[in-house]
C-alpha cells in the first residue's frame, strides 16, 4: 500500500502546516487520492507576505552576480531531482514523454533567468541626456513584494516561467500554487529550500485560489500581482482588490511550453525605473578637454 | 574699537558649494527686471559706488589728474548725478590723486602688496602699503598670496591680511582674492572667509589682471561669506567686484544680488563698490536714455 | 557719500497681453474641426490672479467624447498607423517648431489662465513643452531601436486626462509620445486651466496634423469618465490625484485598457550636514514653492541632520523673505496666485490643521493683491512623522520641516509613507549619495538639486504615486504593445 505523503506549505524558508489545520484530497488523472495537501488560509497568506517583505530588502539590494549564482544553484538542484518530478507530473496526468520535456525545458528556463540576473539591468537602464548641466541616469530596481498566482495549465514548468524572472529581478514572491497540481511546487520549494535561496525569497502556500486570492490581491503590504491564463472573472476581481494601494498587476497568456515564452520582458514587467540627478560643474569655465 | 588680535583658529568650516546651484540661483538674480524709477535709482547707485580705476604700467600724472576730474564731473550736462565713490591707483599715484581730489569728498584707494601678483617679500608688502598711506590713501587695496593659499598655507595668507590691517588702522582694507586664480568657487569662499576674519573691511574679487574676473558666481559666493559673517558676528563687511563689470546691466544684476542677499543696508557705496574703469559712461548713457527717452552715442561722453 | 538708510523697489514690470488673441467661446476640437458641444453648455474659466473671465470653454458631454473617440478611430486606423514613420516624425516636429513660434502667446495665456508666475511659463513650462515634441518626433521612425527585444506595435486610440498644475506642458507629455509611439489621442485638459491646450489645437489644426489624429475635448470629471469608460479607448494616461487615479483603476479593472497613471506625492526632501548649504536652501524653496506648491513631485517633506537643522531654519527663513508673491503677469514676481478658489480652502484647511497640531508655523509677511487666489510661502517646524500635515499632499506652498539624527532614520522616514514618485538628496559626499539614492523609494530622485525636469528624463512614481514613465526612451513603453 502507498504512503499517502502530506504536502506542507514553505514560508520563510520552513515548512510549517498550515495556520488553519485542514488539508485537501489531491487525486491524480484517474481520480485516485495521491496526496494530503494544505488548505492554506488568510493568516498563511499574511505570514507569508510578511516573510517575503522581510526577505526584500537583502534580496534586492544582493549583488546581481550573487543572484544569478544562486538561481543557477536552484537549476542544480533541480537537475538532481528530475525523478521524483517527472513521477509527480505523469501523477497528475502527463505522459512520460511530456514529463521528461517539461522537467528539461524547466531547468533550461532556471538557467536562462539566472543569466539574466546581472545583465538585464544594462538594457532596461539608461543615460539621459538632459538639456542642462546634469548628470542623468535612470536603473531598473525591483517592485517588492510580488503576489504570484500558478498558472492551472501546468505543474511545474508554468510555475518556474512565472517565478524566476520575478525573483532574478530582485523581488521576492507569495506564490499561490495550482489547485489541481500542486505536488510538484511544493517539491520545489525542497529545492529551494536546498538550494542558497535566502529563506522569504519565495514563499509557497497550497489550497484554494479563490480562498487566498482576495486576501492576498488586497494586502497592502504586497506590490505586485501576477496572472497566468487565469479567467476574465479572476483577473477583473483582483485588479479590483489591487486598487486601493495601487499595486501593478501584470496578466500574460503564454504557452509556457512554447521556446520563446521567456525574455526580459517578464522581468521588466516587475521593475520600477528610478531616475537620478546630479550636477555637473563645469570646473575651470569654458576650456574643451578635446 | 581695535579688538584683540584676530586668530586663524577661530574660522569657522567653510560650507561647501555646488557649482550649478549657484549659476542657477544667479540665472534668477539675472531675471529680475529692473524698470522706470527704480532703474534710474539704480543706475544712481552704480555710479556712486564706482571706484574709478586706472592700474596700468604706462599710468602717468595726467592721465591720473584726468581721471580725477572726470571722477568729479561725470557729465555736467546733467543735474543731480552722484560722484563716484573713489579712484584707485597705484601707490605712486596717491600724492597726484590726493592734489587732484583735494576739493571733493572722492575717496583715494591704492593697490598695494606688490600688486597685482603678491609675489614680493612680507617687508616690501609692508612698506608698499605704508607709503600708499603716507601719501595720503584712505583705502588700501591689498592681494592675498595666491600662491601660498593654492598651497595650503592659509596661514600665511592669513597673518599677511592682519599684518596689513594692522598696518592700515582705522583706514579700510579691501583684500583682493584674485578669485580667477583660485580655481573654483569652494576656494573662492574659503578666502573671503580667511580674508574677513583676519580683518578685512571689504573683500574684492579681482585684480583686473586676470580673466574671468568678477563673475556673478564668484560675487555671490564672496556675498554669501559676508552675510553668513554677519549673521553670525553682526558685522559688517563690504563688497567690491572688479574686472569685467562693464554695462549698466550687469551693474544692476549685482546691485539685485546685494539687495537680495544682503539687504539693502548694503545698498550704499559704504558698503559695496564696483572697480571699473569703463563702466561709467555706459551707465550715463542708460542714465541719460531714461531721462531723455532717446538712445545715446558714446560721442556724447567724455572718456576720461 | 549717499544716505546709509537706502531703499530700493523694484518697480511693477508687467509683461503686456495686449497681442493675445483669446477667442470669447472655445468649443471642442474633434476631427480636425471646432464643433459645439451636443448640450450646448459652456463654463466659464477665470484668471484666479484677478477673478475675471477670461473665456468660456465647452462642456463635453458622452455623446460627444464619443464623437472624438470614433474621429481618432478612423483617423487611427485610416491614417496614422499606416503613414510612414518618418512622416509621422515631421508632422510632431512641426508642431514643435510652430509652438516656439507661438511660445510667448503660450506662456502669456498659460499665465492667465492658470496664475503662475510668467517668469515659469515663460522660461519652464512653454520651452519644456515644446522640447517634448521635439524629443518624440525623433522616436517616432526609431520605435523598434527602442526595443530591439520585441516586435512593437502602436495601441490604439489613446484617452488622455490631465492636470491643472502644468496645463501645456502636460499636454505635451502626454500628447507627444503617443504620436510618436503611433497612436491617436482624445484629450482632455483640466476645467480651470483648458486654454493652453486649446491652443495647442490651434495650433495643431495651422501644423495640417490629419483631421482626429489629436482631439481635445474641454470638460469636467463626467468628460473625463467617458473617456475612461469608453469601450473603444485602447489607453488611458492619466495625470492627477491618487483618489482618482483610482477610480481610473477601478473603471477600467477587466478591460483590455492600458493604463498609466502619474498621482500625488509627498515627497521628501534630505539635508544632511555636510550639503552645500546655501544651494540645499535655494533646492528647498525651489522643491517646495515652484509653482506654488502645485507639483506633484514638490519636495514637501523636509528632513534636516539636526546638527545644522537652526542653520537651515534660519537661511530658508531669509531667502523667503525675498521671494515676491504677488501678479503672476510680473516679471518679478517669484510666487503667483493660487489656481482655483478650491484649492485654496484646501492649503487654509491644511494650514489651519498644522496649527492645531501645534507645530509652529513661519509664513513670509508681505502686502497680497486684494483679488484673485494668494497663499503666503509657509513652513512648520516642530512637526511629527505622524503630523497630517507630514503625510498628506497639500499641493501648495507648505513645507514641514523634521530633524533627523542618522542615515538610517531619514530613510526610513522619507520611506514611510504610501507615495514614491521623487526625492531629493543634499550632501557633498558622493558615496552617501549613492547609498540613499539607491535605498530612497522613489521614481525621481534629485540628488543637490531638485524640480528639474527634461524631455528626455523618465519621470513617473512607486507605490501609490502611479505607474509607467513619462519621459526618455522609458516614456514610450506606455503606449505601445
Amino acid at each position: 500500500m502507498n504512503i499517502l505523503k502530506t504536502y506542507k506549505i514553505y514560508i520563510a524558508g520552513q515548512f510549517p502546516r498550515t495556520e488553519s489545520g485542514r488539508t485537501y484530497v489531491v487525486n491524480d488523472a484517474a481520480g485516485n487520492p495521491i496526496a494530503n495537501v494544505c488548505q492554506s488560509s488568510k493568516k498563511d497568506i499574511r505570514n507569508a507576505v510578511q516573510a517575503a517583505r522581510k526577505a526584500f530588502g537583502p534580496w534586492s539590494e544582493r549583488s546581481a552576480f550573487n543572484r544569478g549564482q544562486i538561481l543557477y544553484r536552484i537549476a542544480e538542484m533541480l537537475g538532481g531531482r528530475k525523478a521524483q518530478f517527472i513521477e509527480e507530473l505523469i501523477q497528475q496526468g502527463q505522459t512520460i514523454e511530456r514529463a521528461q520535456i517539461e522537467i528539461e525545458t524547466s531547468i533550461d528556463r532556471i538557467v536562462y533567468y539566472a543569466g539574466w540576473c546581472d545583465k538585464f539591468q544594462q538594457i532596461l537602464s539608461s543615460v539621459n541626456p538632459v538639456n542642462s548641466s546634469h548628470f542623468n541616469f535612470s536603473v531598473a530596481e525591483a517592485t517588492g513584494v510580488v503576489g504570484v498566482l500558478a498558472d492551472e495549465q501546468t505543474g511545474l514548468l508554468g510555475l518556474v516561467s512565472q517565478l524566476m524572472p520575478v525573483i532574478a529581478g530582485g523581488n521576492t514572491v507569495v506564490f499561490i500554487a495550482a489547485e489541481k497540481s500542486p505536488l510538484c511546487a511544493i517539491t520545489f520549494a525542497e529545492v529551494l529550500a536546498t538550494s542558497d535561496l535566502p529563506a522569504g525569497v519565495v514563499n509557497i502556500v497550497t489550497g484554494f485560489a479563490n480562498e487566498m486570492l482576495p486576501t492576498l490581491a488586497e494586502h497592502m503590504d504586497v506590490n505586485a500581482l501576477y496572472l497566468s491564463n487565469a479567467s476574465n472573472e479572476i483577473v477583473k476581481s483582483t485588479q479590483l482588490s489591487a486598487v486601493d494601494n495601487l499595486k501593478r498587476v501584470v496578466v500574460v497568456n503564454e504557452d509556457w511550453n512554447q521556446e520563446k515564452a521567456q525574455g526580459i520582458a517578464f522581468i521588466s514587467s516587475f521593475q520600477e525605473i528610478k531616475t537620478t540627478w546630479h550636477p555637473i560643474e563645469q570646473i575651470g569655465g569654458a576650456t574643451s578637454s578635446y | 574699537m581695535k579688538a584683540h588680535k584676530p586668530l586663524f583658529s577661530q574660522i569657522p568650516k567653510s560650507p561647501t558649494i555646488d557649482k550649478v546651484g549657484v549659476e542657477e540661483r544667479v540665472s534668477r538674480f539675472q531675471t529680475r527686471s529692473i524698470k522706470g524709477t527704480a532703474k534710474m535709482q539704480g543706475l544712481s547707485m552704480v555710479l556712486s559706488m564706482i571706484d574709478l580705476t586706472t592700474l596700468e604700467g604706462k599710468d602717468t600724472p595726467n592721465k591720473v589728474r584726468q581721471m580725477c576730474y572726470k571722477a568729479q564731473h561725470l557729465h555736467d550736462f546733467q543735474d543731480g548725478l552722484p560722484t563716484v565713490a573713489a579712484v584707485c591707483v597705484y601707490p605712486t599715484m596717491v600724492s597726484i590723486a590726493k592734489d587732484a581730489l583735494k576739493d571733493s569728498s572722492i575717496k583715494i584707494a591704492s593697490v598695494s602688496t606688490a600688486f597685482p601678483s603678491g609675489q614680493s617679500t612680507f617687508d616690501v608688502k609692508k612698506s608698499d602699503t605704508q607709503f600708499a598711506l603716507d601719501a595720503g590713501a584712505d583705502e588700501i587695496d591689498m592681494v592675498i598670496s595666491r600662491g601660498k593659499f593654492l598651497s595650503g598655507e592659509y596661514n600665511f595668507v592669513f597673518d599677511e591680511i592682519a599684518a596689513i590691517k594692522e598696518i592700515c588702522g582705522q583706514k579700510r582694507l579691501k583684500v583682493i582674492l584674485e578669485t580667477g586664480e583660485l580655481a573654483n568657487l569652494d576656494q573662492v569662499r574659503r578666502a573671503s572667509d580667511i580674508a574677513i576674519h583676519a580683518g578685512a573691511d571689504f573683500i574684492k574679487t579681482s585684480t583686473g589682471k586676470i580673466q574671468p574676473a568678477a563673475t556673478m558666481q564668484v560675487t555671490y559666493t564672496m556675498l554669501m561669506a559676508i552675510k553668513d559673517h554677519y549673521d553670525r558676528t553682526g558685522i559688517m563687511v563690504g563688497m567690491k567686484p572688479a574686472g569685467g563689470i562693464s554695462t549698466s546691466k550687469l551693474a544692476l544684476h549685482n546691485l539685485v544680488m546685494v539687495k537680495e542677499i544682503l539687504g539693502e543696508a548694503w545698498l550704499t557705496n559704504e558698503w559695496f563698490r564696483f572697480g571699473a574703469s569703463s563702466l561709467a559712461n555706459d551707465v550715463l548713457m542708460q542714465y541719460m536714455k531714461q531721462v531723455t527717452g532717446k538712445y545715446q552715442s558714446a560721442d556724447y561722453f567724455t572718456i576720461d | 557719500m549717499t544716505d546709509s538708510n537706502n531703499t530700493w523697489e523694484y518697480a511693477p514690470s508687467l509683461e503686456g497681453t495686449s497681442h493675445i488673441q483669446l477667442k470669447e467661446k472655445y468649443d471642442l476640437f474633434i476631427d480636425g474641426k471646432w464643433i459645439k458641444p451636443s448640450n450646448n453648455r459652456y463654463f466659464d474659466t477665470i484668471n484666479p490672479a484677478t477673478e475675471e473671465k477670461l473665456a468660456e470653454i465647452a462642456w463635453a458631454t458622452e455623446d460627444d467624447v464619443d464623437l472624438a473617440v470614433m474621429a481618432a478611430r478612423k483617423a487611427y486606423v485610416e491614417v496614422w498607423s499606416v503613414m510612414k514613420a518618418s512622416e509621422r516624425a515631421k508632422y510632431i516636429f512641426r508642431i514643435a517648431r510652430l509652438m516656439q513660434e507661438h511660445a510667448k502667446e503660450l506662456a502669456l495665456i498659460e499665465t492667465l489662465d492658470g496664475g503662475k508666475p510668467i517668469r515659469e511659463s515663460r522660461d519652464i513650462d512653454v520651452p519644456l513643452a515644446c522640447n517634448h515634441f521635439f524629443y518624440y518626433a525623433g522616436w517616432a521612425d526609431k520605435l523598434q531601436d527602442a526595443f530591439p527585444q520585441r516586435n512593437i506595435q502602436s495601441l490604439g486610440v489613446a484617452g488622455q486626462i490631465i492636470p491643472w498644475n502644468f496645463p501645456l506642458l502636460m499636454a505635451a507629455w502626454k500628447i507627444a509620445p503617443a504620436l510618436a509611439a503611433g497612436n491617436t489621442v482624445v484629450l482632455k485638459p483640466a476645467e480651470s486651466t483648458s486654454l493652453t491646450a486649446l491652443k495647442l489645437a490651434e495650433i495643431i489644426e495651422a501644423s495640417g496634423l490629419p483631421a482626429g489624429v489629436v482631439n481635445i475635448v474641454t470638460g469636467n470629471g463626467d468628460t473625463g469618465a467617458a473617456i475612461v469608460n469608453h469601450p473603444d479607448v485602447d489607453k488611458i494616461a492619466f495625470t492627477g490625484s491618487t483618489a482618482v487615479g483610482k477610480l481610473i483603476q477601478r473603471a477600467v479593472a477587466g478591460t483590455a485598457k492600458k493604463v498609466s497613471l502619474e498621482l500625488g506625492g509627498k515627497s521628501a526632501n534630505i539635508v544632511l550636514e555636510d550639503a552645500p548649504i546655501d544651494q540645499a536652501v535655494e533646492g528647498i524653496v525651489n522643491g517646495i514653492f515652484f509653482n506654488q506648491g502645485h507639483v506633484c513631485c514638490a519636495g514637501s517633506r523636509l528632513y534636516v541632520q539636526e546638527s545644522i537643522a537652526e542653520e537651515v531654519v534660519r537661511k530658508l527663513k531669509q531667502r523667503m523673505g525675498s521671494l515676491y508673491v504677488g501678479n503672476p503677469l510680473d516679471k518679478n514676481t517669484d510666487i503667483g496666485a493660487i489656481n482655483s478658489k478650491e484649492q485654496l480652502n484646501t492649503i487654509e484647511k491644511y494650514i489651519n490643521i498644522g496649527i492645531n497640531e501645534g507645530s509652529d508655523l513661519f509664513q513670509v509677511e508681505c502686502d497680497l493683491p486684494s483679488k484673485g487666489f494668494y497663499c503666503r510661502p509657509t513652513i512648520f517646524t516642530n512637526v511629527a512623522q505622524s503630523s497630517v500635515i507630514a503625510q498628506e499632499e497639500i499641493f501648495g506652498p507648505v513645507l514641514t520641516i523634521q530633524t533627523f539624527r542618522t542615515i538610517d532614520e531619514v530613510i526610513q522616514k522619507a520611506n514611510n509613507s504610501p507615495y514614491g514618485l521623487a526625492a531629493g538628496v543634499w550632501t557633498d559626499k558622493g558615496s552617501r549619495i549613492f547609498n540613499l539614492t539607491s535605498k530612497l523609494r522613489a521614481g525621481v530622485i534629485w540628488s543637490n538639486t531638485y524640480n528639474k525636469f527634461d524631455p528626455a528624463s523618465p519621470f513617473g512614481g512607486y507605490k501609490e504615486s502611479g505607474f509607467g514613465r513619462e519621459g526618455g526612451l522609458h516614456g514610450l513603453e506606455a503606449y505601445l504593445k
